[in-house]
Order: C-alpha cells, then structure tokens, then sequence
C-alpha cells in the first residue's frame, strides 16, 4: 500500500483548513518560485520523467502534450483546465476544489509557466457551485498574497479565471468544453486542429484535468524519479480513485497506480457488499469503460496498460461495483440513457444511435426482444465506434459492447423467459 | 438530446439588480477585448438566480443585448444547456434527482418515488403549493456518496428514502439541514473512519 509520506492530496476528506493558511502548513506555495527559477524546459522535462499520465480518462503523458505548445507565437497562450467531471463514477476532481483549491492553484501556475500562458481558465461543471465558490475564494486570497497576478513574487505575470457550464456532459470533451468557453453551445470541433495549434480563439491552448494539473507541483518538489518509481512502468505515481456502488464504504481514495482492485476495495471500500465472493461485475473506469464480470476481477491491477489488454480501461479510475443482485441490463441500459441524453446532435451516428441502442436495451432488460438482436446491437455499436466527431460516440458503444461480450447468455435467458408459455393457473 | 422550450408565461420584462450589474461588467472583463461572448453563460445563470431560479425570456434578450450577440444564439444556449430552468420551479426546492447508475444501484429510484408521491408524479411541474418541484438528472459528479440530489447552489448525500423526505420536510420547514452526507460521514472519507492519513484527521 501506498505510505502517508507518498500521498499528494493530504487534506482531500477536508479535514483541514482548505483555505490559504491551512494549505501553506501542508507546504502548498512553498517556495513556487525556486521551481519557476529552473525554467519553462526543467518543468516540461521533468513533467516527462516522472510518467505522468493525463487524468481525465485518455492517459495522454502529460509532459508530452505541454512540449506541443509553441515557444515563440505572436498569439497568446492559455491553459485551460477541464473540470467539468462529469464521467459517471467521477467524483475526484470536486474533492480537489473543495479541499486542496490551493495545491490545484499553484498547479495552474507552473503549468502555465511551463507552457508561456499567463492566462489559465478553469472550467467547470455548472452543477459544482461550492466548489467553484471554493476556487474563487483561493484565487483571491492568491492575488492578495502575490501570488498570482500581476508582478506577482514568482516573477510571471498570470491571470487565472473560474469559468462554469450548465450542465452538460459533453462539454468535457475538449474541444466542446472550448466552444462553450467561447459562448457557443459545447458542440466538439473536429481535430485537427489541435488545440495546441489552434484552441480557445485561434490561439495555442492546452486542456487539461484537475488531478494532471494539481499533482505536477509536488511531483516538481519531490522529483520526477519519486513519481515514477511508484507504480508500474508506463503507469505510474499516484492517483484518485473514486470506488461507488456495491461497496460497503464506497469512497475516494489516492493510492498507487498498479494497485490490485481487490486490495483497493477490501481496504479501503470495507469490502463488496455481501463479500467478494458476491461480486458480479465492476465498470473500473467511469461509465464509458466496458465492464469486467467478476472472474477478470480476481488477480485485476488498477493501471492504464493492464486494464486495455482487457478491453476495458482505467479511465478515470472510478470504479462502480455490481454485486450479484445487480440486474446488469438494467444497469447498462442506464447508461445507455445517458449518452442518449448527453449526445450532442452533430453526427448522424450517436444522436441516433445513442437511442436506438438504449431503447434496444430497456425491452432486453425485460426480455421483450428477439434474439436476432442480439448481433444486431452489437453490429449497430460498431457503426457508432470510431464513426463520430468526438469519443462520445465510443463512450456509448463501449458499455453496450461490454455487456453483450460478458452477458449475452443472461440476455438470452431473459429473452427465453419472457416467451416461455405462461402456465395456466398463474394466468387464471 | 431533447427539446427543450421557453414557457408561453413571461414576465414583461427583466433588468439586473445593481449588484449583479457590477459584477456582470466584471465577469465580463475577465475575457480578452472582443470576446465577450465567453460570458454568456455566467450572466444567463446570474438572471436565472434573480429571478426565482428559472431563466424568463426578457433575460435571454437583455443578456444577448449587453455582449452584443444575436438573440437566436443566446436562446440556443438557454436550450442547450439543461440546467436553465425555462419554466418556474419550486420556491422552496427545486430537487434534482441522481439517477446515473451508480446513484441507482443505491437506491435513487426509490428517492424518485418519494418526489412522485410528495411533490408532483411527473418531473418539471410545480406542488400543488408552487414550492417544490423536481427532475431527474444525469451523474452529478458525487457517486462515491450516491445517491444524492441538488437542490440549488447544494448537495445532500447519502440519502435513504427516510432521510429524503425528513430532508424534504426540512426544506418546507424552511430549515434546511447542513448540506453534504446526511449519515454524518466527513465527504467521500469511508464511513466510520479513513483508511488513510489519519494523523491528518486528527489536526
Ligand atoms: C465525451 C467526453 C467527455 C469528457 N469529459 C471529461 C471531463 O469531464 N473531465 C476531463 O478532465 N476530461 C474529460 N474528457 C477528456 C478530455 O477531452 C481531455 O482528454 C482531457 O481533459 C485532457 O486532460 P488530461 O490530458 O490531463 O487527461 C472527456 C472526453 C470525452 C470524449
Ligand atoms: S459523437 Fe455525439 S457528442 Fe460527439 S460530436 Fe458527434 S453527436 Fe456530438
Ligand atoms: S451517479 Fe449520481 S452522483 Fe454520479
């Protein structure tokens, strides 16, 4: 198990100030200025070394995507931070901006440092209004104290701005999130473009998510070889995991990437409901990721590269736990509702795919369907995946794909039940 | 996708109160010269939380007005964007329901039920009283403490159908309860205690 000493977000429950005095105790605004002093390359360097992996579902390295942002432009630059956390399972980033603003903060600042951008908006999800209330109040007490803004003591001018949306899923998809920004409806744009070359009005822009751009002033402190050598090869350091459903304690918990599913939900979630001999199934990385019937569970590791060689993904680690009273039709098809719900209506495939499969799988979930159907969903599900403008049209494939590859037997018996001949006496 | 349209009722017209003017000029100042635009969302939820937390129509042209956008752009937003109430919601509560899977494998179907029998059958209409109403909504990003509901700017968490409607009862009461989990847990900390950083608990 990861030790105390290794973890990033030590006040991420809230049990401490979260306000400047108290995140200066837990060593935030340390001394920023020394890590600034190294120079734009040292920060992106380092970002490299240490593995650092994006954390808002795809695992794009983090040092990697800042190296693209050009160094001499005559436009501007902008960080723009994605917290629109809206994956269903997802429930990190919010722990982040209502108990460790100020670690996230000065995050923003050496990152945008890193990349030129003296400006940096964060974007997030209109539902989160305390949490928004929480950052205004560090951004702040962030001027007040210099340390951020204009001649600032760290020596680079940086503006940084709390932005919401109202609403809306989709707009955490990177591009619609900066449409939205720029006050249109968060529909995606198609890429390339990337954002790096062109992104928020035309200029260079790099997304990224809370939990990318929070963790990167403790991983500068400590030491890219700190990071990496927690985890896996290619999967490294430490990460939020977010553990709901069936669980006991269902909670959010850092530990080290690589962890053993089991040990995370038995030490940390007080055990799957009824004991882990009860499990059915777990979604292991938020709604889009195809789930793994409980056989794949036993020996399962928590990190990107593992969890792709099952055909599912960590994306953002939020691990939704199915016990065996689970009607696990039911429960894909409610999420097959909400990518209905949440389709954009740009491409011809998702907004109307994205119905047709769910309202495929509410008469499956009660077996009021024809086996044929069956291959046909799935066919359908392929013509979605990869056939869309952006990844939503893959979330809602993937799920469905999930279930028919893991489950198809328990929809046949559906299937089979609701033909079989209603015997005499119970239709009297 | 659904559709989504402003209610035949309007109010004649809308005007921001002095304090939210000064802060509209501000918001939008804080995106660069041209760009005004960028603001729209925040000055359209402004006049929706003036206004009896729905978004009226004189709202949505007074808002494309002052960032000089046409008005058909602003209504799309307005209907783009699902947490624009487009008619008049509860006085007292507007509660949206979690009903995203993982909110639904703890019971958020039951927490429906409730707000069928208590406040209306059907989503979007107001009580008989006009205090409350209700939705059903998608994930709201707390599902390590499902299931929940939001009831403007606040989470309640960890709800069962007991404490929902004592919550409920609360609100009509007008003495809403402390916001967050409702079993006395501290956020998403496992019940009864961390697993982790306990020494940081204690401080
Ligand atoms: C439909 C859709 C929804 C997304 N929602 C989020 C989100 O809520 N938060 C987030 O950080 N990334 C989200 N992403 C991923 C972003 O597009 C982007 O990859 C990410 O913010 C990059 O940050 P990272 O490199 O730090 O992970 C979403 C992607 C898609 C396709
Ligand atoms: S895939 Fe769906 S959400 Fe994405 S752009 Fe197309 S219609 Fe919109
Ligand atoms: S599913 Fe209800 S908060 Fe996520």
């Amino acid at each position: 198990m990861l030790d105390d000493k290794d973890r990033i977000f030590t006040n991420v429950y809230g049990f401490q100030d979260w306000k400047l005095a108290g995140a200066r105790k837990r060593g935030t605004w340390d001394n920023t200025k020394a890590l600034i002093d190294k120079g734009h390359d040292w920060i992106i360097n380092e970002i490299k070394a240490s593995g650092l992996r994006g954390r808002g579902g795809a695992g794009f390295p983090t040092g990697l995507k800042w190296s693209f942002m050009p160094k001499a432009d005559v436009r501007p630059s902008y960080l723009v931070v994605n917290a629109d956390e809206s994956e269903p399972g997802s429930c990190k980033d919010r722990e982040i901006m209502r108990h460790e603003p100020h670690l996230f903060l000065e995050g923003c600042l050496v990152a945008s440092y890193a990349m030129r951008a003296h400006v940096c908006y964060i974007y997030v999800r209109g539902e989160f209004i305390r949490e928004r209330e929480h950052l205004q109040a560090a951004i702040d007490e962030a001027y007040a104290a210099k340390l951020i803004g204009k001649d600032n003591v760290h020596g680079w001018d940086f503006e940084c701005y709390v932005h919401h949306g109202a609403g809306a899923y989709i707009c955490g998809e990177e591009t619609a999130l900066l449409e939205s920004l720029e006050g249109k409806k968060g529909q995606p744009r198609l890429k390339p473009p990337f954002p790096a070359n062109s992104g928020l009005y035309g200029a260079p822009t790099t997304v990224n998510n809370v939990e990318s751009i929070a963790v990167a002033p403790t991983i500068l402190r400590r030491g890219a070889t700190w990071f990496s050598a927690i985890g896996k090869p290619n999967n490294t350091g430490t990460k939020l995991f977010q553990i709901s459903g069936h669980v006991e304690k269902p909670c959010v918990v850092e530990d080290a990437m690589g962890v053993p599913l089991r040990e995370l939900i038995e030490r940390h979630a007080g055990g799957v409901r009824g004991g882990w001999d009860n499990l059915l199934a777990v979604i292991p990385g938020g709604s889009s990721m195809p789930l793994l019937p409980s056989d794949q569970c036993q020996d399962l590791t928590m990190d990107f590269d593992s969890l792709v060689k099952l055909k599912s993904g960590l994306g953002t680690a939020a691990i939704i736990v199915m016990d065996k009273s689970t009607d696990i039709v039911k429960a894909i098809a409610r999420i097959a509702h909400f990518y209905k719900h949440e389709s954009c209506g740009q491409c011809t495939p998702c907004r109307e795919g994205t119905g047709w499969m769910w309202r495929v799988l509410e008469r499956m979930a009660v077996g009021a369907a024809d086996k044929r159907e069956i291959d046909l969903l799935f066919d359908v599900s392929k013509q979605i995946e990869g056939h869309t403008i952006c990844a939503l049209g893959d979330a809602a494939a993937w799920p469905v794909q999930g279930l028919l590859r893991n489950f198809r037997s328990e929809i046949e018996a559906r299937i089979d039940r609701y033909r079989a001949p209603v015997p005499r006496e119970a239709a009297e | 996708m659904a559709a989504r349209r402003l209610d035949p009722n309007q109010p004649a017209a809308f005007a921001f109160t002095p304090e939210n003017l000064a802060w509209a000029k501000t918001t939008i100042s804080n995106y660069p010269e041209g760009k005004q635009a960028s603001a729209v969302i925040p000055l359209l939820w402004r006049a929706q939380e003036q206004h009896q937390n729905w978004l009226p129509e004189p709202a949505i042209r007074l808002v494309a007005d002052m960032l000089g956008m046409a008005y058909i752009r602003v209504y799309e937003i307005a209907t783009f964007y699902t947490m624009f109430q487009l008619s008049p919601v509860g006085k007292k509560a507007h509660v949206q329901v979690c009903h995203t899977t993982p909110c639904m494998l703890r019971g958020s179907d039951a927490l429906k039920e409730v707000c069928e029998r208590v406040i209306h059958h059907d989503p979007h209409h107001l009580s008989a009283d006009g205090d409350f109403s209700w939705e059903p909504v998608e994930c709201l990003g707390s599902c390590a403490n499902a299931p929940m509901v939001q009831i403007f700017s606040d989470t309640y968490e960890d709800l069962t159908p007991e404490s929902f409607e004592k919550l409920l009862e609360a609100f009509k009461r007008g003495t809403p309860p402390k916001p967050g989990p409702q079993t006395g847990r501290q956020a998403s900390c496992p019940a009864g205690g961390p697993t982790t950083l306990k020494d940081f608990a204690k401080a």
